[in-house]
């Protein structure tokens, strides 16, 4: 439980939101152009982050179904920036520490033979245990 | 030397909670002319006082300092217990120990030693004042209210019927304001038109009412009671008292393409025009911005047609000094723009409209005489959306719209959801809310009605965009309840515009030295307890130029305005305030500075003889304050660079002598 809230707090102050702001309007989701692509839409971000509900956000695709478009952060009447938390809930999942994200056996079928060798390294570099 | 008497409050726990009250009371009892020193539970209390007269008599006291609340609750109460006791009420002084000090400190020990300097420096004041007595002032038995809408209407009549003299000045060519536009007034459904035409009628018949219309307000000067106000008459190129407003010139004018102001430009009038036809006063105006013979002196079908004689192209403004005792803000709101918020595509389609045209699209003297249809192609709507809260509980956005809650919206919308149910059964109509407030009398019954007996489409959630596809409108919202996206193929959406102080309210605070809050509304006296008095003296606040409200509510406020203007012009005389300028005329070299600051004009020069040396005598230019007009302000004393002007009861050597009890 302290370790959602720990992952809440840091959600937030990583994104800068304080979703406290949030009056439950929903235009955020009104005017979300992948809502249909999430499990999770924008004003439910903010209120599960808010209530410490964390745990469906990380394991859900929902993460990487936002455009990132800033639609909702551009509408939001209270300034709540909805994508913002969406990107660091994102970004709680990929720079989780010590989890092992790629592994070499999964990178046969990710090959690209447009793909830089750089890319590849790096990949490993950031993803690898 | 004076001999003092300090009283120390606890207000219950408010100050004793924060402050210790009886070190407070001893520490005091050892400053310069203190001959006692008291504490009591509540010194405001009738046991209270009557221990500050026992003490004046007991001990003889010239001057007392009371350690409470703000002088701006209690001052006037310490005052008249002095006064009742035989001390000269200009002898008290107030320390406020409570909003600046117990209030706002935690910690005991600081709070109780802030306390005890505040004490001090009000005795360091007490020790040089001087009794004062306060002079007397006439008051002009004359209202002026400005702004002609409902709010000014009523305010007029109730000042009138109880036998004062009352102008009104409305900047538009006839009264009756915003409710003149609307159709219908929740939750009764009376016809708006109905109930307001009789009331603008009595205006116009009322003896004691002038009304001066298609006129603003340019100067103010002067004080409660005493206002002198400049009237700006624009040319209307009519003659307001010949025109027998039978409407020929309107019918007759060959300009045509004049947008329709009154319809909020969804139809064209003519250059010469009455904006509706229960206008007061009936009188046509030209619009000297379209009119053919004001532009260019190529026309005259009006002066021709007109059988009275009343048109008159060389008009020229004018401008009515008036004398007034009590003026009265009632200049009324306005939707805001919808420029800003593109989501809603109000300047792609027209058939993204406000209320205030749905409002005009309702009405059988609209333009479409009374059938809803669209505006882009006068076909009938079959699926209609409303969008609340457009620009009002933005916070975000000081730009784009308000951060207040508009007031009015949510009661409207039910409104204009019900009629068109009502009227056009065939008809689906959405109404999109973040959330409901409908506070008041049958109120939320009003809006249950259009859910459960008219079948409008309450969804919790708010519209994100509005995107025009051929005919369509497509609103794309979300349902909260549902935890769905919206897609809806509108006809028609309707958004609930916030609403704002109307824009010539701002300058016309800074004429008349009245104070507004951040969003431009009049601010009150006190919020509780003084709700239609502006803290200048002498002006009134009437409708929703001091906040967003609903007709009934402004019609209270207006009644209440009206009551205080009457008690106030109903006193022959008021009592000044003698803490005003005074001029040391052998220190003063007449260098009219002071004359130059002063707001109220009360300063004026006169060449006086004084004896110089040698038994000459010397013509000097000295400035003489007319203590009727002064208001104490203390700009002059500043200004002076001779150090001629001086405050009575704050005068330079009592400030410095607090500022040095404070630094002691």
């Amino acid at each position: 439980m302290e370790n959602k809230q720990n992952v809440c707090n840091e959600i937030i102050r990583r994104s800068g939101v304080n979703p406290r702001k949030c009056m439950k309007c929903g235009k955020c989701s009104g005017t979300c152009p992948a809502y249909d692509e999430m499990e999770y839409h924008p004003h439910q971000f903010v209120y599960m982050v808010e209530t410490g509900d964390i745990e469906p956000l990380l394991k859900s695709k929902s993460i990487y179904r936002c455009l990132s478009c800033f639609a909702c952060i551009d509408r939001c009447p209270r300034g709540v920036e909805p994508a913002k938390i969406v990107e660091a809930v994102r970004l709680e999942v990929v720079r989780q520490q010590g989890n092992n994200h790629l592994k070499p056996n999964d990178l046969p079928e990710m090959l690209d033979v447009d793909l830089p060798q750089q890319a590849i390294v790096s990949a490993f570099r950031k993803y690898t245990k | 030397m004076q001999r003092i008497g300090v009283f120390v409050c606890w207000c219950g726990s408010n100050i004793a909670g924060t402050v210790d009250v009886v070190k407070v009371a001893e520490a005091l009892k050892n400053e310069p002319g203190v001959v006692h020193s008291a504490n009591y539970q509540y010194m405001c209390s009738q046991a209270g006082q009557e221990l500050i007269k026992q003490a004046i008599k007991e001990h003889n006291l010239t001057g007392i300092v009371v350690c409470s609340c703000s002088p701006r609750m209690h001052e006037q109460t310490f005052r008249k217990t002095a006064a009742a006791a035989g001390l000269n009420p200009y002898m008290v002084e107030i320390a406020n120990i409570r909003e600046q000090c117990s209030w706002i400190h935690k910690d005991m020990a600081e709070g109780t030693e802030k306390a005890i300097v505040l004490g001090r420096t009000a005795i360091a004041k007490v020790n040089l004042n001087a009794p004062l007595t306060p002079g007397e002032s006439p008051v002009t038995k004359r209202a002026l209210v400005i702004g002609g809408g409902i709010a000014g209407i009523q305010t007029a009549l109730d000042i009138a019927d109880a036998g004062f003299e009352v102008d009104i000045v409305e900047k538009k060519p006839t009264i009756g304001g915003k409710m003149a536009q609307i159709d219908k007034t929740f939750p009764t459904l009376d016809c708006a038109a109905c109930i307001l035409t009789p009331k603008m009628v009595d205006v116009a018949q009322h003896e004691k009412i002038k009304i001066y219309s298609y006129s603003e307000v340019v100067d103010v000067k002067g004080f409660v009671g005493n206002f002198d106000v400049t009237i700006k008459r624009k040319a209307r190129y009519v003659k307001e008292d010949v025109c027998t407003g039978c409407g020929l010139c309107t019918e007759k004018c060959p300009m045509k393409k004049v947008p329709n102001d009154f319809n909020l430009g969804m139809d064209n009038k003519r250059a010469i025009y009455i904006p509706f036809a229960q206008a007061v006063p009936k009188v046509a105006t030209i619009d000297a911005d379209y009119c053919n013979m004001l532009k260019n002196g190529k026309c005259g079908v009006c002066a021709k047609v007109c059988t009275a004689n009343a048109i008159d192209y060389t008009q020229k403004d004018e401008f009515v000094e008036e004398k007034y005792g009590a003026i009265v803000a009632a200049t009324g709101f306005n939707p805001i723009s919808m420029d800003k918020f593109d989501e809603y595509a109000y300047s792609q389609s027209k058939d993204v409209i406000t209320s205030l045209e749905f409002e005009r699209l309702m009405n059988a003297a609209g333009p479409t005489a009374g059938k809803l249809l669209r505006p882009s192609d006068g076909k009938h709507p079959h699926t209609l959306v409303f969008v609340q809260c457009v620009g009002s509980r933005c916070a975000s956005c000081a730009e784009k719209g308000k951060e207040y809650c508009s007031k009015i919206c949510c009661m409207y919308t039910a409104k204009h959801a019900m009629l068109t149910r009502d009227k056009y059964p065939d008809t689906d109509v959405y109404v999109f809310y973040i959330d409901v407030r409908t506070p008041g009398k049958q109120f939320d019954e009003f809006y249950r009605r259009a859910v459960e007996e008219y079948g409008v489409h309450y969804i919790k959630g708010m519209v994100g965009k509005v995107s025009p596809e051929g005919e369509k409108l497509i609103v794309q919202g979300s349902d909260l309840i549902a935890n769905k996206q919206l897609k809806i193929e509108a006809d028609l959406v309707v958004l609930a515009a916030a609403i704002e102080p109307d824009k010539s309210a701002r300058p016309l605070a800074t004429m008349l030295t009245a104070s507004m809050d951040t969003n431009d509304f009049f601010t009150e006296a006190h919020p509780k307890l003084r709700p239609v008095e502006s803290p200048t003296a002498g002006v009134f606040l009437s409708g929703a130029c001091q906040g967003p409200k609903d007709f009934p509510e402004t019609v209270s406020q207006a009644g209440a305005a009206a009551s205080k203007v009457i008690g106030l012009l109903s006193k022959d005389k008021l009592t000044g305030n003698p803490c005003v300028a005074h001029s040391d005329e052998m220190m003063c070299n007449g260098c009219s500075s002071c004359e130059k600051v002063c707001p109220y004009g009360a300063i004026t020069y006169a060449d006086k003889e004084f004896r110089g040396p040698n038994r000459t005598t010397l013509i000097r230019r000295v400035a003489q304050v007319n203590e009727a007009i002064c208001q104490g302000c203390g700009c002059c004393t500043v200004a002076c660079p001779s150090g001629a002007m001086d405050l009575k009861g704050f005068a330079s050597k009592q400030i410095m002598a607090e500022v040095d009890a404070i630094c002691k």
